[in-house]
């Protein structure tokens, strides 16, 4: 059964469309790996997946047992300041909050969750430091922890690679890939087609020629055309 | 010096000093607490604007010769809060033009207000009490003392209690908003501590100088401490113990009370900067 199902939707920033006629849907297990070049609206679709943005025209529905609640997200860019004081514990923290209501405060389970991410994405050695005298890759470690911290059953990540090494690079492909395997939808936007195409198991595409279809039917596509 | 501590005991054994104390003290930590998120959030403008709108307030709670201004100030205050933040939402550019709008209209018919109605023959001396505070921590009613001091608490408490999702919505609002939190409820819950601070702190310091109550704390934390928590905690400390020791020496230099504090902040600000940049300086 679709978690999430698009049909015609229009994206775009003050009734300006960046991107429409877009049709397609996510299951649950599903690993969509969103395609396109520099400005082609991908961040625009996934702001507006995650209701940030309104939709400009068509349709946009999560099935009945998801809410935003079970949704975790890495952004292309944070708008956090420079200056902001907070340690990496503190953000990676933050990322609890979705499942916990009302309650004021973090409890052992929050905890649990916060320091179990860290160790996935092996920053135990920040754990104390200042996230903004971290470097890029770091930061980038750092806001994944906290993504997967609020991930449910869905995780939303917009170019989870840009500025990590390319040992770096790989670990987090594998990484992803096992978060997948143990039953995560996964929503990724990626210039790696070469990667996208070992792990995700659906293509989207909105560059110039709009694609939406199984990895195999991606792979067919593009050696008709070649 | 033994003439200062006889002076400062005689000072001290009056009622009113022992209030005036203990209220600013509760005001000076309020208003440290949201330093960090106004001066981050890019909020210190609604603050700045707000403290304008209070001062209108308090012009017509005067004009209506209302023995205690507070409910009146606070409530007008707390609903030019929720206006802002609503149209600052809107669109940014139309949010800035909607403040600076209700924060210079709210001046003008302040004193307009009070020239023409004036509550007694000094209106200069009021004016001056309403924009720097000069005396008037030293002469709050019980009723205002008591309302004061549980505003302060409650403040607090909140405070306490939204704590992470404050952190949460002033780090990374998209997130929260994304995440599936009700951002929206609580940067109304931020609005509103704001506008209760900023009418709690007119009574110590006036509305032109509550900015710098709130704000210099912040700041001066922010250049030593680099945990949200540690920071918080650190502007808490700083925020009282300027306030304590700026009443104090306004009484015993009979300088005016706002000012002083501010100008104790002002130092401990510098202090901490030069602190910062040793302790940089030191690691690099
Ligand atoms: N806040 C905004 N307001 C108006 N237009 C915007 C805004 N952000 C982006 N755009 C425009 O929308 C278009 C799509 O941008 P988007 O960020 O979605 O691209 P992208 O596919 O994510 O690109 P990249 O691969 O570089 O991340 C661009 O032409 C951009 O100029
Ligand atoms: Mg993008």
């Amino acid at each position: 059964m679709a978690q999430i199902q698009c049909k015609q939707l229009a994206v775009g920033y003050d009734g300006q469309k960046v991107l429409s006629g877009l049709d397609f849907s996510v299951k649950a297990g599903d690993y969509l790996c969103v395609i396109g070049e520099n400005g082609s609206g991908k961040t625009t679709l996934m702001k507006t997946l995650l209701g940030l943005l309104k939709p400009i025209s068509g349709s946009l529905s999560f099935s009945d047992g998801i809410s935003r609640t079970d949704i975790g997200y890495l952004p292309q860019q944070t708008d956090v300041q420079r200056d902001f004081p907070a340690s990496v514990w503190e953000i990676v923290l933050s990322g609890c909050q979705n499942k916990m209501g009302a309650k004021p405060f973090y409890g052992k389970k929050e905890k649990t969750a916060a320091l179990e991410n860290i160790h996935r994405m092996k920053i135990e050695d920040l754990r104390r430091r200042c996230y903004r005298e971290l470097s890029g890759g770091q930061q980038q470690r750092v806001l994944l922890a906290r993504a997967l911290c609020a991930a449910g059953s869905i995780l939303l990540l917009d170019e989870p690679t840009a500025g990590l090494d390319p040992k770096a690079i790989d670990e987090m492909y594998a990484l992803i890939g096992s978060l997948h395997d143990s039953g995560i939808t996964i929503i990724m936007i990626s210039h790696d087609v070469a990667n996208a195409e070992k792990y995700a198991t659906h293509i989207l595409d909105v560059g110039n020629r709009v694609f939406f279809g199984t990895i195999d039917a991606y792979r067919k596509e593009r050696e008709q055309h070649d | 010096m033994t003439d200062l501590f006889s002076k400062l005991s005689l000072y001290l054994s009056y009622p009113f000093v022992q209030y005036a104390l203990i209220v600013g003290t509760l005001i000076a930590l309020c208003s440290s607490l949201l330093g960090v998120t106004l001066v981050l959030k890019r909020y210190s403008f609604i603050g700045d604007g707000l403290s304008h709108v209070a001062f209108g307030a308090m012009a017509i709670a005067t004009v209506m010769k209302l023995n205690n201004d507070m409910p009146l100030t606070l409530l007008i205050t707390v609903l030019c809060a929720i206006l802002l933040l609503r149209t600052g939402q809107n669109a940014k550019i139309k949010g800035d033009a909607a403040i600076a709008m209700i924060s210079v209209g709210s001046l003008a018919i302040g004193y307009l207000l009070m020239s023409l109605f004036p509550g007694s023959s000094n209106i200069s001396g009021d004016v001056c009490t309403t924009l720097f505070g000069s005396t008037s921590i030293l002469t709050l009613s019980p009723e205002e003392v008591w309302l004061s001091v549980g505003l302060s608490i409650a403040v607090v408490l909140f405070f306490i209690l939204f704590y992470n999702k404050i952190f949460a919505v002033t780090f990374d609002e998209s997130f929260t908003r994304a995440t599936g939190q009700r951002a929206g409820l609580y940067n109304l819950i931020i609005a509103v501590i704001i506008a209760v601070i900023i009418v709690l702190a007119m009574n110590l310091v006036g509305s032109l100088l509550i900015s710098a109550l709130v704000i210099f704390p912040a700041l001066s934390a922010m250049r030593v401490f680099k945990t949200f928590k540690s920071v918080t905690v650190c502007a808490a400390i700083v925020s009282v113990f300027c306030a304590l020791l700026g009443m104090l020496a306004s009484i015993l230099l009979a300088t005016p009370v706002g000012s002083t504090i501010v100008v104790t902040d002002i130092i401990v600000f510098i202090i901490f900067t030069v602190i910062g940049k040793i302790k940089g300086g030191a690691r690099s």
